[in-house]
């Protein structure tokens, strides 16, 4: 190259960085692209048209109409949903993803949008609640291998509370079914719609969130993920969830899709 | 692998943290079935021989449908199915024992293990030499005296070496207890398996645990033929 454009070159190069973070500053937020891996419902999943939909969305688009934005959703795989953000694909990923360690160590996250809580099914009004101390004497059925069963071996277990593994969540509901378990453990989700909204499930109910979690057996909540580098837009996301909070949209939100607190479960401790 | 061992050794062995598991339920399964399969099978095999259709056929009934059917369909029938019945529901002393996994796992395995040794045994009673026989009827014993003194240690003794193998089937048959949510060996090297996503070690873990137990039980069948049927050897 010439010695004589030298000194242009750099100083386009100087211009260029300091114009990058300039830009970004000064362009008014006008839409925000969701990353969506939409096969998972009832949070996200297209509809037989091919429209986005589900619980996820209609947060999304609460949080775009509460920031008077445009709402653009990306269908993204999961498994590569992180690195098409950090690739600028989309702004944010809303895609049921639970806040982790090592996610946090790559992206920034949100406050919670909500929260798959473990819940206890139980025999409809026998009143148990998912304690060590209403359970007591009883039997639990949970599913070999999942935070569930870690949840009642390390709470309920050594406080005389009989839990029992199972080989799949199918044998525990037919064993709630025969009577043979007094309470099952598992995802809450799961449990409503593959169980509870049943007709099998008619004889069951809901018998509440697993909330105390001091040793963080059952992991945290799920949030929207950004880059590190846009605080801006991290801050905007969180106020929008939080006037939504405020204005009882959530709720209205939350009872189309839910039988349950899907908000107030986060486990204490965290 | 050491990892796994660390922190499952205990639970593949003995306990994992708060019942029994492993290596330890396995043995107990094992035993239990054994032993109660052993008492059912001797008179059943006297029955199985006996010329009284009404005595021999229901043995017959017994044992063809326990051996012509898969352990894993009677121990779910037993399981899931006789619980999932009303009157068993409505009797108290049925509903209390069928609630337990565990008992409906021993029943199982001991009626499975029992059928097939009532033909073990039945067999060698057929096959006991007629000069025995012949001898013992001679000396004016009743077919009482003839059967405990004569008949019976001659066929056990003959049977020795099948029912090893039968009780090392069975070994590798109470595989199946985690079905009936009894927590043996295979559960904990799953959990092991879901813990480290490390299928080789865990399973490993398990396949030495089980040819340790099997090498013992050769050895010990081994041992006792020396010594039983030491009469037969050339």
């Amino acid at each position: 190259m010439n010695k004589m454009f030298r000194p242009v070159l750099a100083a386009v190069c100087t211009f260029g960085m300091a114009a990058a973070p300039l830009a970004v500053h000064a362009k008014p937020l006008t839409e925000i692209k969701f990353g969506v891996d939409a096969t998972y419902p009832p949070f996200e999943s297209l509809s037989p048209s091919g429209a986005f939909q589900g619980f996820d969305i209609d947060l999304g688009n609460a949080i775009c109409a509460e920031l008077k934005v445009k709402c653009v959703f990306v269908a993204q795989g999961f498994d590569g949903i992180i690195p098409a953000l950090q690739a600028r694909k989309f702004d944010a990923v809303l895609s049921s993803m639970t806040v982790t360690p090592d996610r946090s160590k790559q992206i920034a996250f949100s406050d919670e949008m909500y929260n798959e809580p473990t819940s206890l099914i139980v025999k409809k009004g026998s009143g148990l609640t998912p304690t060590a101390a209403s359970l007591k004497g009883k039997t639990v059925g949970v599913e070999s291998g999942t935070i569930q069963e870690s949840y009642a071996k390390t709470y309920w277990a050594p406080n005389g509370v009989t839990v029992v593994s199972y080989p799949g969540q199918d044998q525990v509901y037919a064993d709630l079914l025969s009577g043979r378990l007094d309470a099952s453990l598992q995802d809450s989700v799961e449990a409503d719609y593959g169980f509870v909204k049943t007709p099998k499930g008619v004889g069951f109910e809901f018998g509440g969130n697993a909330t105390i979690d001091p040793k963080d057996v059952l992991g945290s909540y799920i949030a929207i993920g950004v880059r590190k580098d846009e605080p801006e837009l991290l801050k905007k996301i969180n106020e929008a969830i939080g006037k939504i909070h405020k204005s009882g949209q959530y709720k209205t939100l939350e009872a189309k899709y839910f039988a349950f607190d899907v908000y107030g479960a986060t486990p204490e401790g965290q | 692998m050491i990892q796994i061992i660390q922190q499952y050794g205990i639970a593949y062995l003995a306990w994992d943290g708060y019942r029994i598991s492993g290596l330890a339920m396995t043995l107990w399964l094992l035993v239990l079935a054994c032993c109660i399969g052993f008492c059912l099978a001797l008179p059943l095999a006297i029955a199985r021989n006996s010329k009284n259709p009404l005595v021999w056929f229901p043995v017959w009934v017994f044992t063809f449908l326990f051996r012509g059917t898969p352990l894993y369909v009677q121990l779910l029938l037993i399981y899931s199915g006789i619980y999932g019945l009303e009157f068993v529901h409505n009797t108290a002393p049925l509903n209390e024992f069928f609630r337990q996994a565990i008992n409906c796992t021993v029943l199982s395995f001991a009626l499975n293990t029992g059928a097939y040794t009532t033909e073990i045994f039945a067999g060698a009673i057929k096959e006991t030499s007629h000069g025995e026989v012949d001898a013992a009827r001679a000396m004016g014993m009743s077919m009482r005296t003839m059967y405990r003194r004569i008949i019976i240690p001659s066929a056990l003794r003959r049977a020795l070496p099948v029912y090893s193998n039968e009780v090392i089937l069975m070994l590798h048959a109470t595989t199946l207890a985690f079905t009936a949510t009894v927590p043996d060996i295979l559960k904990v090297a799953n959990d092991a398996y879901s813990a480290t996503y490390d299928p080789f070690d865990s399973f490993s873990l398990a396949a030495v645990i089980y040819l340790c137990v099997s090498f013992a039980l050769i050895f010990g069948f081994r041992r006792a033929e020396r010594h039983f049927l030491a009469f037969l050897q050339p």
